[in-house]
């Protein structure tokens, strides 16, 4: 099988976990990374609203408890030793660095790490949830997203334009085309998809890259 | 002490332009009685602090609807495109508020400390207008404690004394804002004598609540 597109961006995000992480996925394409786990790593999700160990929507006639829901309010099954706990202790695990990684997209990210994912102004009043506390507060921020925008337009900028969720706090942007790590002396490309050159996503990025001699693969053996 | 009461009863003396604590997370641990009862009374003009305004007409959406929120803290509105509609018209107002230092703001309310810093919201447009405190060579922004004129609340289990348990994700926000209001009503689910409840599985000490009406 070959891995394209969101399932690869998914797939390779699921290997940035440890056995045992507690781990944060944002609502919508983040969550595809629970069908690439791989084999041996247990991860624990935490979910915002106060619930650690959540494992999904229950099976058409599965028996459900309605008061277990996800971070976007969909009723979903607790595994055996999973824990509820009130909001405060939610965001405190959270902006205390007890969560080892948040994922979540982005309208655009740029090299020097900052984060526009929760507002457009004019377009979208949403509000940001708890994305402000998980990019702050979470040891590894890993952003997933298209590279391109659907006009063709790079996502990946020399600096956001829109209003920020976090400033420099971004460490991982994963493409369908590359893998960036952002360190202190920018955004270095670690990785490309099988089939891509450094050229091509040059040609589809804003931000200035450093690419090393190397480049990994995003395929794992 | 008996603080069971009718719901009538529970809502006689609030008025209009309360600000109320409203917790619930999208539909859950919404105490929507107690919402249906301020509709039922005409309350209006009222402030909301809460996380979220639940969807379309359930929950907090049921005060949308039946527009009676003038102003509304909270940290997303995205799942109620009522709520969106009506922001966007300039019918309600919104201020928002990441949804942990919502937590803490309140927390601190409830807990006499005079505001906290945190590190969520720096460089970013929430940042706007407040001070930049640093600590041991990192930086925090001050948010100030929020505090209500009622808080209600959805319990699972109530004893009559008002000694609370909550249930799974029901739990959220409800723990905290039952700690920041002068007046704290509680809607619960099953209400037991006083001495029924495991004095280490209650979540809410009795002495916060004011009222309780069963949900």
């Amino acid at each position: 099988m070959e891995l394209q597109g969101r399932d690869l961006i998914a797939y390779r995000t699921a290997r940035f976990f440890e056995d045992g992480d507690l781990v944060n996925l944002g609502i919508g394409m983040p969550t595809q990374c629970l069908n690439f786990i791989p084999q041996g790593i247990d991860v624990w999700i935490d979910s915002e609203n106060g619930v650690i160990g959540l494992t999904g929507a229950p099976q058409e006639g599965e028996e459900f408890d309605p008061n277990v829901v996800d971070a976007s309010g969909a009723v979903s099954k607790l595994r055996t030793g999973g824990c509820c706990f009130d909001s405060f202790t939610s965001f405190g695990l959270i902006r205390g660095g007890h969560v080892a990684a948040t994922v979540l997209g982005a309208y655009e990210v740029d090299q020097e790490g900052n984060l526009a994912n929760w507002t457009v102004p004019g377009k979208t009043v949403a509000g940001m949830g708890g994305a402000m506390d998980l990019v702050s507060g979470a040891l590894k921020v890993i952003i997933m997203t298209e590279h391109c925008d659907k006009r063709g337009n790079p996502k990946i900028l020399k600096k956001c334009t829109l209003p920020l969720t976090a400033a420099a706090e971004v460490d991982y942007i994963v493409s369908e085309l590359c893998v960036l790590h952002r360190t202190e002396k920018g955004l270095v490309l670690e990785e490309l998809a099988p089939g891509v050159t450094a050229q091509d996503v040059i040609s589809k990025t804003d931000a200035v890259l450093i690419i090393p001699e190397t480049i990994g693969s995003m395929i794992k053996e | 002490m008996d603080k069971v009461v009718s719901i009538d009863r529970a809502l006689e003396k609030l008025h209009d332009g309360l600000t109320i604590l409203i917790p619930g997370f999208v539909n859950t641990g919404v105490p929507e009685t107690l919402i249906k009862g301020v509709i039922d009374k005409g309350y209006t003009n009222l402030n909301v602090i809460s996380n979220n305004t639940s969807i379309k007409g359930r929950g907090i959406g049921l005060l949308v609807h039946e527009n009676r929120i003038r102003h509304i803290t909270c940290s997303h509105i995205g799942s109620n495109t009522e709520t969106v509609e009506k922001v966007v018209a300039g019918e309600i107002d919104v201020t928002f508020v990441p949804q942990g230092t919502l937590c803490e703001r309140v927390r601190a309310g409830g807990a006499g400390i005079g505001g906290i810093l945190t590190p969520t919201g720096l460089g970013t447009p929430i940042a706007e207008g407040k001070p930049v405190i640093e600590v041991d060579g990192k930086k925090y922004l001050l948010e100030k404690p929020l505090h209500a004129d009622v808080a209600f609340i959805h319990a699972w289990k109530a004893d009559k004394m008002g000694n609370l348990v909550y249930r799974r994700t029901a739990r959220n926000f409800n723990q905290i804002f039952a700690t920041a209001a002068d007046l704290v009503i509680v809607e619960a689910e099953e209400i037991v004598e006083v001495g029924a409840l495991d004095p280490d599985v209650i979540h809410t000490p009795g002495c916060l609540v004011d009222m309780i009406v069963r949900a």
